[in-house]
């Protein structure tokens, strides 16, 4: 489904973030990506989103490969792929039911699904109660919850979620990780990166191993070494 | 879809412009100062051209005829005056006339009557008023009568005097200031323009960098440039309108007060020399009510939302 053909990344300083990375994602899978800080996890991410370019190698969705496509269909590809930031990033002046809304108004859906769906994904995640509030009215892991919510409700291809527990508590971070497994069960592809030891031996799924910029180790039933 | 997505953008914009609170009042404030620069470039330049005018209009050349003259020479001579390209209006008294002025004005003071009682005959000449298109014609004018120096039939001069060369000073003076003013008042009118433009565009920049980050995720959220956008140009022409609206309002209670304080600034006697000024802001202002609502809502709408439109590109390339 997702293919890194031969991926090199290396900033105007020389600085070598991914150095020729190839590896490929299966349908339904869940993959976490494993690293220490700077080990080119992130970057990877971008490249996927079409956020960031590759100085050498492509990066396909199915058969497309991601950099050649044009502003529309880079954001008809963004719709297909849910993101989920270690920073949240919800729209702060957006009440939760808006930012989860914005994201199903963005592709196009009608007012009646939006009222129908907003709902369900927020009882998905356990938040119905804060549908209202602000995102600054909420906690760390309720607001990751929420920018989870928005990734899924498009109903999208692969979760790309970029460190998601990185600032949470472990009973949070522990909720996080066990809706992503949801999400996967119920079909959806999930791309994790995480540096918490925790969260790898609790996912049990195929892991990668990154060290700077290369993949260093890729075990179909992994865990966490480094 | 396209109304679905319209109607969802003007919405959002809406919403956005009541949330940001301090943000929406710090930019209304900025364009309201602006257009308040506009109205009062408005306003100026009718004072001024009503100033100009009134002063104009007080300038004038004389010519005073010989007390020999003939009535039909005399008039003769003012339709070739009438004729000149240059002159704007005459106005001819006839000797017996301008007595009959003479004796009402001083109706009421015996030296005068008695003085002129004893003088026997009319002591007055005729005497014809020139008014010029410019200011700067009236020496082609004087010119003109003194090279033509008309004669009756036997060759005494018809005009005894032009009061030309007593005026010249003021009207030289005038000619050359009033081009150097209205040429100082576009400059500047263009100055005040041009910084309103800057701090308005420099404002809305700033307000579009603050949220910066929300655009850059709603771009990885798959929302189309347009649908970005769109909140935010909406935003900036409520700012635009609402500013536009408080500027009205503050142009209508300045030309409401304006004679009030033309009087209290100016002065009772020359407020009252220039009349025509005194209540000229609330007469523009009511006469070009349309005109000056479509000029201050229109660039209202165009400071606001073109700066937006513009601030927002540099954040959409995500």
């Amino acid at each position: 489904m997702i293919y890194y053909d031969k991926v090199s990344k290396i900033y105007p300083d020389d600085s070598v973030a991914l150095d020729n990375v190839s590896f490929g994602i299966e349908p339904k899978e869940f993959v976490t990506i494993v690293g220490h800080s700077g080990a080119g996890k992130t970057t990877l991410m971008k490249m996927l989103i079409a956020e960031d370019f590759p100085t050498q190698g492509s990066v396909f969705f199915e058969s497309t490969n991601v950099h050649r496509l044009s502003k529309k269909d880079t954001t008809n590809l963004r719709r297909r792929i849910g993101t989920v930031f270690q920073d949240y990033r919800l729209i702060p002046n957006k009440t939760i039911y808006e930012n989860i809304a914005f994201a199903m108004e963005a592709t196009g859906r009608s007012d009646h699904e939006i009222a129908a769906d907003v709902p369900h994904v927020l009882e998905l995640v356990n938040l119905s109660h804060k549908i209202w509030n602000f995102p600054k009215e909420l906690s760390g892991g309720e607001r990751q919850r929420v920018a989870i919510a928005r990734a899924i409700v498009t109903q999208p291809d692969i979760i790309v979620a970029d460190e998601p527990t990185g600032n949470l508590d472990p009973t949070n971070t522990f909720e996080i990780i066990r809706i992503l497994q949801k999400i996967n069960e119920l079909g959806t592809t999930v791309l994790l990166t995480t540096h918490n030891k925790g969260v790898v031996d609790t996912v049990k799924g195929r892991v990668i191993t990154m060290e700077k910029g290369k993949i260093i180790r890729d075990d179909k039933d992994g865990k966490y070494v480094l | 879809m396209f109304i679905t997505s319209l109607k969802r953008i003007v919405r959002t914009g809406f919403v956005n412009f009541w949330r940001n609170g301090f943000l929406s009042f710090a930019a209304v404030v900025v364009i309201t100062l602006s257009l308040c620069a506009f109205g009062g470039l408005i306003f100026g330049s009718a004072f001024g051209r009503a100033l100009l005018t009134n002063v104009k209009d007080k300038v004038d050349v004389n010519v005073y005829f010989t007390l020999t003259a003939q009535e039909s020479d005399i008039l003769a001579v003012v339709q070739d005056i009438k004729k000149l390209p240059e002159v704007a209006s005459t106005t001819y008294m006839s000797s017996d006339q301008v007595l009959a002025n003479f004796k009402t004005k001083w109706q009421d003071n015996a030296y005068m009557m008695q003085g002129l009682d004893e003088i026997g005959s009319n002591p007055f000449p005729a005497m014809l008023t020139i008014k010029a298109k410019d200011p700067g014609q009236y020496a082609g004018i004087a010119h003109f009568l003194q090279t033509k120096n008309p004669q009756d039939a036997s060759g005494i001069p018809l005009i005894e005097k032009v009061n030309y060369e007593q005026n010249k000073l003021v009207i030289d003076r005038l000619g050359r200031i009033i081009p150097a003013a209205e040429k100082a008042g576009s400059i500047i009118a263009l100055i005040l323009i041009l910084v309103a433009v800057i701090v308005v565009w420099n404002t809305i920049r700033l307000i579009i960098f603050t949220e910066r980050d929300e655009i850059s995720v709603m771009k990885l959220v798959g929302a189309s440039n347009t649908y970005i956008r769109g909140p935010l140009v909406v935003s900036g022409i409520m700012y635009g309108l609402v500013s536009a609206v408080i500027t009205l309002i503050v142009m209508a209670v300045f030309s409401y007060w304006s004679t009030a304080l033309i009087f209290r600034f100016a002065g009772i006697q020359i407020a009252a020399d220039f009349s025509t000024v005194v209540n000229i802001f609330s007469q523009y202002f009511a006469q070009n009510f349309g005109q000056i609502f479509i000029i201050i809502i229109g660039a209202g709408i165009i400071l606001g939302g073109v700066s937006s439109y513009i601030a927002a590109r540099k954040y959409l390339k995500v």
